[in-house]
């Protein structure tokens, strides 16, 4: 790799990290607003045109807030929590294809950061790793509250991993491959049925595993209906009940990136990524995942909250069998179209 | 000599109990600061992982001492401090207040003003409920329901203020009857909530009623059984959830509620589930009723009684004629001495059985106020529902019970 391309590459992560957080600050933005017209209100407006300056007013009032560590907290771990949380978030836009390779000042750069050949299994870790935040943070508070919020976090994640993993396997069985660049590639090369053209988007072929990811997801980023860990009901804030200030926007920021990512998975492995009809690019990829942000909060408005234990009842006696068996199904049309069966 | 300070001891609010080797408790103190217990409740849990094994509901944190203030003001004094008990149902502790009251002085109000009594009391209710149906969506984690519900209730309010300037205290009845006219538009503003509130409804159930997660939070919730229920001396929903039969409206009726023709919502399983079925229900029976009250109402006539020493004379009479001057001055300086005797009379508000007592000694102040409030009585339940439920469960519970810590403690 010579010094150009060393370069251009991490100058284009450098984008995408900022984008990314931008893109946070304006999703709590853009929350707020489709909250406030789907409950008959009007949301933020008083700060710059149409509120918009929100987030930024936001973030001041949370950085100028005061820093406090509760007297029986476990100080360090405490401390340390938030921070493991936001900084994994981030990491999983880096595998996230933005488009192919083109070329800038003669120079070629690719429009992801990075292609691993397990993409996929790479993104999964990281949100397995997030959950450590949320744990460490409601342990270490030395409040109950916490501590619970932070046991049926535990629980939830684990539970809802299995079933996230699972519903992309056969979206790996079609495309042969974990690598996001090449399950993008694999969708891209459009089917024809008699003439038809039809684009090969996995949402078509795997209807099933595409419900199951995003229930699965949904649950895994700890929104709404799944938003036991911080029910606010019951658990008051659940694990960050304790959390002020910066710390507690770091958890806050954790999430909403958790959500970006999530819905730039979803939009990359089940509905095409960057192809579109028309001029393939970087907006398609946008437009479907805002499409997901959109799903997310409409979820939260319509619907009451799940028990824990019905929860886990979903999990392991609903969604788990549902994507063995599509698993089992897929595998055994991919073995019939090869031809060894 | 020299002043020893010492640290005081901290009251341990919760603890870790090991009940035996293999098992420990643990006890959380829900409240009086927690954002869905309604208030100033305090629940102190007992849990073994998520799953309830013992609930202590501690109230008291609102007690400003109503019913003794009651003993200590003339009759017609109290009647601000009853908004104060239920705030969320303003008129119909006014309306029991004043009920009783007449009671005791054997009078009663014109027909005019009844119906108006009736026609608030019913438009209390269905405050008192949508705020109720807001609350308890919201604590199940419906979040968009309480906005819903409380436009509606905004168009009460806006009803209440016209009628009598106020909103949430209203202060709305007198002995007697009304001070106020009736605004000449507010018959024209109820219908035109009567035209829009059955479409709203509908809406409401259509987010809840029939959605999976919703049934799964309330059905087999909170049962109680209707023997427990009548042995625990429940009423309103709580008790009508569990199949009693039993509304003060039709056991005995007060105002004109046996010219109306309404029905009485019974549940069948007694979960939180049906208790929300009959509470719809009491809000399109509640429509009714004022439809039917606005179409009765004379609108002409007295609102008040008129030549009586209990009752304050109308304003403009008072600048006019000797007697009604010389009878404000006596109301005013003095108040007015009921004859000696006791008087229970309940109401059915939108909670339940609302029952005053006021033991008279002939003098112008009682000599014991006592207020049955429904959510005080109805909230013993608790403890019987909560043992074996979830933790998720118990914010349902409290929601279904309908409590308002300012009448529960008074």
């Amino acid at each position: 790799m010579n010094w150009a391309a060393f370069l251009s590459n991490y100058i284009f992560a450098f984008i995408v990290l900022n984008v990314m957080l931008g893109l946070m600050a304006y999703m709590t933005y853009f929350e707020r607003k489709v909250l406030a017209a789907m409950q008959d209100r009007v949301g933020p407006k008083r700060t710059g045109p149409f509120g918009l300056l929100q987030p930024i007013a936001d973030g001041i009032k949370l950085l100028a807030k005061e820093d406090i560590v509760p007297k029986n907290a476990d100080r360090l771990v405490f401390l340390v929590a938030p921070l493991l949380s936001f900084v994994l978030a981030p990491l999983s836009a880096a595998v996230i294809p933005f488009g192919g390779t083109v070329t800038v000042f003669g120079q070629e750069v690719n429009l992801y950061v990075a292609d691993i050949n397990v993409a996929v299994l790479y993104v999964l870790a990281l949100g397995g790793m997030g959950v450590y935040g949320i744990i460490l943070g409601g342990y270490a508070s030395a409040n109950r509250y916490s501590l619970l919020g932070a046991l049926r976090s535990a629980a939830q994640v684990i539970s809802y991993e299995i079933v996230l993993g699972l519903s992309l396997v056969g979206v790996f069985i079609l495309s042969g491959t974990l690598s996001l660049v090449q399950i993008l590639e694999a969708q891209q090369q459009p089917l024809s049925f008699g003439g038809v053209q039809v684009p090969n988007w996995y949402i078509l072929s795997q209807p099933l595993g595409f419900v199951l990811f995003l229930i699965a997801a949904v649950a895994e980023t700890n929104r709404a209906p799944f938003d036991l860990p911080e029910a606010e009901s019951e658990l008051i804030g659940g694990f960050h009940t304790e959390y002020s200030g910066f710390r507690f926007s770091f958890f806050f920021l954790a999430e909403y990136i958790n959500m970006i990512a999530v819905s730039l998975l979803a939009a990359t492995l089940f509905l095409g990524g960057t192809d579109g009809p028309i001029a393939d690019g970087v907006w398609w990829l946008a437009a479907k995942a805002a499409l997901f942000l959109f799903f997310y909060i409409w979820l939260r408005t319509t619907l009451p909250r799940f028990r824990y234990d019905q929860l886990m009842g979903l999990a392991w006696k609903v969604l788990l069998p549902l994507a063995l068996i599509n698993i089992a199904l897929t595998g055994l049309i991919r073995l019939w179209g090869l031809g060894l069966l | 000599m020299s002043l020893e300070i010492t640290e005081p001891t901290p009251v341990i609010i919760s603890e870790e109990r090991q009940v035996s080797d293999t098992r420990r408790e643990l006890v959380l103190n829900m409240g009086p600061q927690h954002p869905s217990t309604h208030g100033v409740l305090r629940v102190r849990l007992t849990l073994e992982g998520e799953t309830i094994t013992g609930c202590d509901p501690v109230i008291g944190y609102l007690h400003r001492g109503v019913e003794k203030l009651g003993e200590s003001k003339r009759y017609a004094q109290f009647v601000p401090w009853t908004d104060r008990t239920d705030y969320v149902a303003a008129p119909s502790n006014n309306l029991g207040y004043v009920l009783t009251v007449e009671k005791l002085l054997g009078i009663e109000a014109p027909e005019r003003a009844q119906y108006w009594r009736m026609i608030m009391a019913e438009l209390a209710r269905l405050a008192s409920h949508l705020v109720w149906l807001g609350t308890h969506a919201l604590d199940i984690g419906a979040l968009s329901m309480s906005l819903y519900c409380f436009r509606e209730r905004e168009m009460i309010l806006d009803i209440f203020e016209k009628f009598c300037g106020a909103r949430l205290t209203t202060n709305m009845m007198e002995i007697g009857g009304f001070s106020r006219p009736i605004p000449p538009d507010l018959p024209d503003m109820i219908r035109d909530f009567l035209a829009v509130f059955p479409k709203r409804q509908r809406e409401y159930e259509d987010m809840l009623s029939a959605n999976p997660i919703w049934l799964a939070r309330t059905r087999g919730v909170g049962v109680i059984e209707p023997d427990v229920a009548i042995n625990y001396g429940l009423t309103g929903a709580c008790l009508r959830g569990s199949g009693v039969n039993y509304d003060v409206r039709k056991a005995q009726p007060y105002l004109f509620y046996d010219r109306v023709d309404f029905e009485v919502p019974l549940g069948t399983h007694g979960d939180v589930y049906d208790r929300y079925l009959v509470r719809m229900e009491e809000m399109r029976q509640s429509l009714k009723i004022i439809q039917q009250c606005l179409d009765q109402v004379p609108t002409d006539g007295p609102l008040k009684l008129a030549e009586s020493n209990y009752v304050i004379p109308p304003h403009d009479t008072v600048l006019t004629t000797a007697e009604d001057m010389q009878r404000h001055f006596i109301w005013v300086i003095k108040g007015f001495s009921p004859p000696k005797g006791e008087v229970y009379l309940a109401i059915e508000h939108s909670k339940g059985e609302l029952g005053h007592y006021i033991v008279s000694d002939g003098s112008p102040i009682p000599y014991r106020l006592r207020i049955r409030t429904p959510d005080f009585v109805n909230l013993q339940s608790l403890p019987y529902m909560a043992e074996g439920a979830m933790l998720a469960d118990v914010v349902a519970l409290i929601g279904t019970i309908d409590i308002v810590l300012g009448s529960v403690d008074r």
